[in-house]
């Protein structure tokens, strides 16, 4: 007899669970209009807004007339954890001065080795870095990951402190 | 041999492995299963996977480098992993961080800690077989992922916490966003006891399975939700308070049963006091610098140092020993999941098989925490 009381209670007990977990979701089955949960991916491209801060890859600030702030100190490299930075700088004779200075190359960066950790954008003393917020960044080749940072043909802004 | 395998009533023992192994999978851990029929004998769990050596990286990195390699332990409480490396830097070298920044650290930890059991909750449904949870739980954790990125950058490996302080100040929307938030998640954590707390099915599978007395959870250093749920007290802000947490009133969940049920209760209560503490704060972040003046080299002094933190899972230990160099000579991480792994053979011995789904996801186990 005990046994039947049980086992009846659990059933009702059971019955009762499930309709409090049903009620639930019964109100965002019937209200899911007003509260959208879930976006297909690609469809709200472009509405998607990606906070200015977003670390998506590291860049170099280029302005207007294609120049940039990099006078090729290597602090960033130093400050990278994973060596995903590479600076080649190259000597140049100054024409006014006579003396030889330093210039930027190549500022290569493997964004393959990169973890994202925004140490390379805050050690640069003339902010020539900054992340953007792209984050499709698959690729099918490993190599397509290599960038050179400076863009082709760019130089140099005038006045960067040294 | 074989007559070595077969006990008194005749059965034979055999070996199963289980657990979710696969290169893709993010947590790869192989448990050893020694059974007798559906009856759990031993437990052995197997590491090692997604071993990365970041004990050892982190020797080559300076201090300031090392903390984004935390990030990727218990990636669940990056933020409170970042913080046990900066108080460590700054308490060796004596600097005093502003009230700003301890506010900020405390009002962050918090979020991170809400996301980890929010997390948790959605999984320990979906292992039960109830995928609505999993569902719900991600969109409450979402929007907490989303104030994140807005603050910090990224949504998982934050690396917001420096020596010293901050990465970046608070976004102006921060404060408005949180108290948003808040008054959102405070409508929809009860459903999360209508779901699931209460269900019939999910409490006869938790309430009584993998038992752990307090004695035990002191002697294998169980911590966290797991160890207070078995009445040990064991919460670092609690008995070592750091950042701001001297200065906001909660309380310590403690339980007596040591079931998984109990350590499912006190996840969820948990939610509830990380609410208050972010509520107590949100107000009133005082105005101050985000960096104290550092040196551009960290260098620590000759000797041993060792600071704690409570993450999501429990107590997070950061232990340095320094020649004095930029670079520590020694680094090793006491990470709560893997004390935690180790009390899962003694608690589920003699359950069954799907009684040790329910232990494992009430332990709340993040693996990379575990091989680091
Ligand atoms: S973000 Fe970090 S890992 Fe990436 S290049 Fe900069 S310093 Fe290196
Ligand atoms: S990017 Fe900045 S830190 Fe790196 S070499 Fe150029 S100026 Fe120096």
């Amino acid at each position: 007899m005990n046994s039947i009381i049980k086992y009846l209670k659990g059933i009702s007990q059971g019955l009762n669970t499930l309709w409090s977990g049903m009620k639930v979701t019964g109100y965002y089955f019937f209200n899911a209009r007003k509260e959208i949960i879930t976006v297909q991916y690609p469809d709200n491209k472009d509405t998607l807004k990606i906070p200015e801060r977003f670390r998506g890859r590291v860049i170099m600030v280029h302005d207007q007339n294609n120049e940039h702030a990099c006078n090729g100190c290597t602090m960033c490299e130093m400050a990278c954890p994973n060596g995903s930075i590479k600076v080649i700088t190259d000597k140049v004779l100054d024409p006014n001065t006579g003396k030889s200075v330093r210039i930027i190359d190549q500022h290569v960066y493997y964004f393959s080795m990169c973890t994202l950790c925004n140490l390379c954008v805050q050690a640069c003393p003339s902010d020539a870095l900054a992340m953007d917020g792209s984050y499709e960044n698959a690729v099918f080749n490993r190599e397509e990951l290599t960038f050179v940072l400076n863009l082709p043909g760019s130089k140099i802004r005038d006045n960067v402190k040294d | 041999m074989q007559a070595e395998l077969i006990s008194k009533e005749g059965t034979q023992e055999y070996f199963v492995n289980m657990g979710p192994q696969h290169p893709s999978t993010h947590g790869v851990l192989r448990l050893l299963l020694t059974l007798d029929g559906e009856i759990i004998r031993k437990v052995e769990p197997h590491i090692g996977y997604v071993h990365r050596s970041i004990e050892k990286m982190a020797e080559f990195d300076t201090y300031k480098q090392i903390v984004h390699l935390t990030d990727r332990l218990d990636y669940l409480s990056a933020h409170m992993n970042n913080e046990a490396v900066a108080l460590l830097v700054e308490n060796a070298l004596q600097i005093e961080v502003s009230d700003r920044v301890k506010v900020i650290r405390t009002i962050m930890n918090e979020l991170t800690r809400l996301g980890s059991h929010q997390l948790w909750w959605g999984v320990i449904g979906m292992d039960m077989g109830a995928i609505t949870t999993f569902l719900y739980a991600f969109r409450d954790r979402e929007l907490i992922n989303d104030i994140m990125e807005e603050t910090t950058g990224a949504r998982l490996t934050m690396n917001y916490n420096t020596p010293g302080g901050l990465m970046f100040d608070l976004h102006h929307n921060f404060q408005k966003q949180v108290k948003d938030y808040l008054k959102f998640f405070k409508t929809k954590l009860p459903e999360y006891d209508q779901l699931l707390s209460g269900n019939v099915i999910f409490t006869e599978r938790t309430k009584g399975v993998g038992k752990l007395s307090l004695a035990d959870a002191i002697s294998y250093g169980v911590t966290g939700p797991s160890g207070r749920a078995s009445g040990f007290s064991c919460d670092v802000r609690k008995t070592q308070p750091y950042s701001a947490y001297d200065r906001v009133k909660f309380n310590e969940i403690l339980m007596v049963e040591g079931d998984s049920f109990a350590r499912y209760q006190s996840r969820v209560n948990e939610m509830w006091e990380s609410i208050s503490i972010i509520e107590q704060l949100i107000d009133n972040i005082p105005e101050g610098p985000i960096m104290a003046p550092m040196k551009a080299v960290v260098k620590l002094p000759k000797g041993e140092f060792y600071q704690r933190v409570e993450t999501a899972r429990g107590e997070f230990g950061v232990y340095v020993v320094s020649d004095g160099n930029k670079t520590p000579y020694r680094v090793k991480f006491r990470s709560p999941g893997f004390s935690n792994l180790s009390v899962l053979d003694h608690i589920s011995r003699g359950h069954k098989i799907a009684d040790l789904v329910a232990i494992m996801s009430t332990l709340d186990l993040v693996i990379p925490d575990i091989d680091r």
